[in-house]
């Protein structure tokens, strides 16, 4: 078993994976804090059609991605202001970007490796070139939320109150967005982007049903968002199928025994549930 | 351009896509007004392991589609409790069943082309016996929401007096998440399952923005709706461009500036949503005494 | 009703205007606050009276007038204003702990993460106290009621120790019970530390004992006073521009013919 890592290729996707868990562990606290989960969901399709764009124009898919969740980042920002319609319009500019997606798939002389790669993962075949700009982009995105950390958690949780104590509340949002795209880009390599939520999103609420102190609920997050993908590299290397198939199997476990310990430790007593029609409005987006 | 009619399969592509288009925009404007967005995207993913599985099985991948869906939908209807928990649950089920579509696509070898025509539809490929399939379907569809309809729109903007007036919120929930599991199901063979969106929530979304009266609101967005379907099919029927991504465009097309002019009309109001009506908004509120 | 000696106000304005997206929300108001009174703010939704308070933090700019807080033009970011807007449903599940929460008010606008110092908190735990909230502090906050989160709330906003407390709403939602005894820490607050209160709501009597003069607004305009000078019919009604009826009775308001 330890022979296999004599070889560059899976030396690669330990270390890519290390990094895109860390991050995802990190600023899936955030999103799933901010009730942004679809935001997520949306950017990693966008940054299909993006990927499959830049592949149609030669370009690396990555770039192509990047700047494609950039944009709808950017977008999704300055247009979800109001708290009303934010699956709206997430959701409509996720058919519409897949649609894109769609185009050029079928321009690029359904030639699928190359999507197939971006939808469903390809860890397995990252270059040191990708784990070295995994790596640097991996250390500015932590560096930001760090340096955020506590006007981005404030915005987050009591927007009004914080943009009275001066937080630009707005531009945290769209800043915060932002950070998203990057740090979907660079999920999407590990577990593609139909599976990025399992990297990004599940961690974090797994953690955030263990504990409510912030500092712990990031650490935990970050550290199931290790075993997953870590425990999923393994995984792939003994059995024979593929690597984002485990990976998701193991976060959606994780998330599943987090709902057990919550329920045993803060047994649900009564206490008037909104009705299934009825919204509680998520901060922000 | 119109010479592409004489074609049976155009035809038939025509037909399936009209009611599906129907049925789509009917269901969508209560999708959104019950703020079940997410969930309607996370059933399309979850169907799309049950038609990837079903592939691997030998069987038509339609009924996977349909069983997983359906079974999806009656599990997220439980999960009842908050936005943002509900919305993360049901992320949670939705990614592990795209994660269990791929592994079902990795271990059937061959067939990339029936995945490819799952994931972004193939209109163009239905079948008299499709179209068949869908329209009793899609009249079904329709036959329930014809009953269920009144109580589920009270429901929808009142949930608490629709309660004391002895409507059955929980199971005109779950009712209602099945219908929408076979919308999906046959919004799917039109535009494939990953832009179902664009069918199920565009023209109800674009419709909820221009005009704020229910009725109104579904007639409007089932007009969209078709217009959208039609145009598809001609455009796509006459290029190389598949016909999801016409439909796919012309509703976001039409969806953005909507979106964007419309803030005027009662801004506020649709600021605060439908959630927040409460009966003393009565000029908002759908009139129980007539049908609007 | 307490003995205010007249100093500088703490809050001025003159003949301020105020408008939004073309709408003339607030016309030509004119008052003044004493530091320590205890303002009640009253009026019909849409009156503008959120539209007041952000114009005192800063938050929006007049379209003509003076406005003055603390002698100064209102800026963003004051510590010497704690502001607790209307209350919003938070998320039962919420990640937080009450003195995260709390803590908030003391840094949570500050950059980097802030390392957990002895001294943070005990700040912390001192403001926790004033408010009777010690045994909330480690209690998951979107498990807390209602009138508890509140407490928790004005906690936050007392943490930079400021002169201008202003709470919109507190009080709704709250049970009567809960209601009483945010009304009476509020108090507490306001004679301890001789804080200025503004508190926006939409009944006066449950803060009667407690109010020194009310504000009221509607339409845009405003009458300042004793509740025995503002709550009178003639002055309802022309600030409502048609009929109200003011019935005094049990040591309590009680108005008819409009929202309050």
């Amino acid at each position: 078993m330890i022979d296999i890592l004599r070889h560059g290729f899976v030396q690669n996707a330990f270390f890519a994976g290390v990094i895109v868990a860390t991050i995802s562990g990190f600023i899936g606290y955030f999103v799933v804090l901010r009730g942004q989960t679809f935001a997520c969901e949306a950017l990693s399709h966008i940054g299909f059609a993006g990927a499959t764009g830049a592949a149609l124009v030669g370009a690396s898919s990555l770039e192509g991605m990047f700047l494609f969740t950039l944009i709808a980042a950017i977008g999704m920002g300055a247009l979800g202001k109001r708290l009303s319609s934010r699956d709206i319009e997430v959701g409509i500019v996720l058919s519409f970007v897949l649609g894109l997606g769609v185009l050029f798939l079928s321009i690029y002389t359904r030639n699928t490796t190359g999507a197939v790669g971006v939808l469903f993962g390809s860890i397995l075949s990252v270059t040191i070139n990708d784990v070295l700009v995994t790596l640097g982009s991996g250390m500015v995105i932590i560096l930001m939320l760090v340096i955020l950390f506590r006007p981005l958690l404030f915005a987050s949780i009591e927007p009004e109150v914080a943009e009275a104590r001066g937080v630009p509340v707005q531009q945290l949002s769209i800043f915060f967005l932002i950070l998203l795209a990057l740090s979907v880009t660079l999920t999407v390599k590990v577990v593609g982007v139909l599976l990025v939520f399992a990297l990004l999103v599940v961690p974090a609420a797994a953690a955030e049903h263990l504990t409510h102190r912030p500092w712990l609920a990031i650490t935990l997050s970050i550290l199931i968002s290790l075993m997953a993908t870590l425990g999923g590299l393994i995984l792939a290397f003994i059995g024979h199928w593929p690597v984002s198939f485990y990976i998701v199997s193991l976060t959606s476990l994780f998330y599943f025994i987090s709902l057990i310990i919550h329920a045993l430790r803060f047994p649900r007593h009564y206490r008037e549930l909104p009705h299934p029609s009825r919204e509680v409005l998520p901060p922000s987006l | 351009m119109f010479a592409i009619f004489q074609y049976p399969f155009i035809q038939n592509a025509f037909i399936a896509g009209s009611i599906v288009a129907i049925v789509a925009a009917v269901l969508g404007y209560f999708l959104i007004v019950r703020g079940l967005s997410f969930a309607g995207h996370a059933l399309s993913s979850i169907g799309f392991a049950g038609a990837a599985g079903a592939v691997l099985l030998g069987v038509s991948p339609i009924y996977g589609l349909m069983a997983f869906t359906v079974t999806a939908s009656i599990a997220i209807s439980f999960l009842g409790r908050e936005i943002r928990e509900r919305d993360v649950a049901t992320g949670v089920i939705m990614t592990f069943a795209l994660g269990l579509g791929i592994l079902f696509l990795s271990l059937y070898h061959g067939y990339a082309e029936q995945a490819y025509s799952i994931l972004f539809g193939t209109i163009v490929g239905v079948s008299r016996d499709d179209v068949v399939f869908t329209f009793i379907l899609g009249l079904i569809i329709l036959a329930v929401m014809a009953i269920i309809g009144r109580p589920l729109l009270f429901s929808s903007f009142d949930s608490e007096l629709a309660e004391t007036r002895g409507v059955p919120l929980r199971a005109l929930g779950s009712v209602f998440l099945i219908l929408i599991a076979l919308t999906i199901s046959i919004t799917t063979q039109v535009i494939g399952i990953l832009l179902v969106f664009a069918l199920l929530v565009g023209p109800s979304a674009t419709a909820i923005r221009l005009v704020h009266q229910p009725f109104r609101a579904i007639v409007l967005s089932i007009i969209l709706g078709l217009t959208y379907t039609w145009l598809g099919i001609l455009l796509g029927g006459n290029s190389p461009w598949p016909v999801s991504f016409f439909i796919t465009a012309l509703s976001f097309g039409v969806y953005l500036p909507v979106r964007l002019f419309s803030k005027g009309i009662d801004s506020k109001r649709s600021a605060e949503g439908f959630e927040k009506l409460s009966i003393a908004d009565s000029h908002l509120a759908p009139r129980k005494d007539h049908h609007d | 009703m307490r003995n205010i000696k007249t100093q500088e106000p703490i809050i001025q304005l003159e003949q301020v205007d105020v408008g939004l997206g073309g709408r003339t929300i607030l016309k030509n108001i004119h008052l003044s606050i004493q530091p320590g009174e205890f303002i009640v703010i009253l009026g019909p939704n849409g009156a503008g009276k959120t539209t007041f308070l952000k114009l005192l933090l800063g938050l929006i700019q007049p379209a003509s007038g003076v406005v003055r807080v603390l002698g100064q033009i209102p800026k963003v970011g004051s510590h010497l204003i704690g502001y607790a807007p209307q209350h919003r449903v938070f998320d039962s599940e919420l990640p937080l702990r009450g003195r995260d929460l709390v803590g908030f008010g003391l840094d949570g606008h500050r950059w980097g993460f802030g390392w957990p110092s002895q001294g943070r908190r005990e700040k912390i735990d001192q403001v926790l106290k004033e408010v009777d909230g010690l045994d909330l502090a480690d209690a998951p906050f979107g498990q807390l009621s209602g009138g508890e989160q509140q407490r928790l709330l004005i906690a936050q906003a007392l943490l930079t120790d400021p002169r201008l407390l202003i709470l919109d709403e507190p009080l709704a939602n709250l049970d009567l019970a809960y209601q009483q005894d945010v009304v009476a820490l509020i108090d507490k607050v306001c004679r301890t530390r001789g804080v200025t209160i503004l508190l926006v709501a939409h009944d006066i009597n449950p803060l009667l004992q407690v109010t020194d003069r009310v504000l009221y607004m509607a339409r845009g305009h405003s009458a300042i006073g004793l509740p025995d000078e503002v709550i009178t019919e003639s002055n309802l009604t022309k600030l409502y521009g048609s009929p109200v009826q003011v019935v005094r009775t049990l040591g309590r308001f009680f108005v008819v013919g409009a929202e309050v």
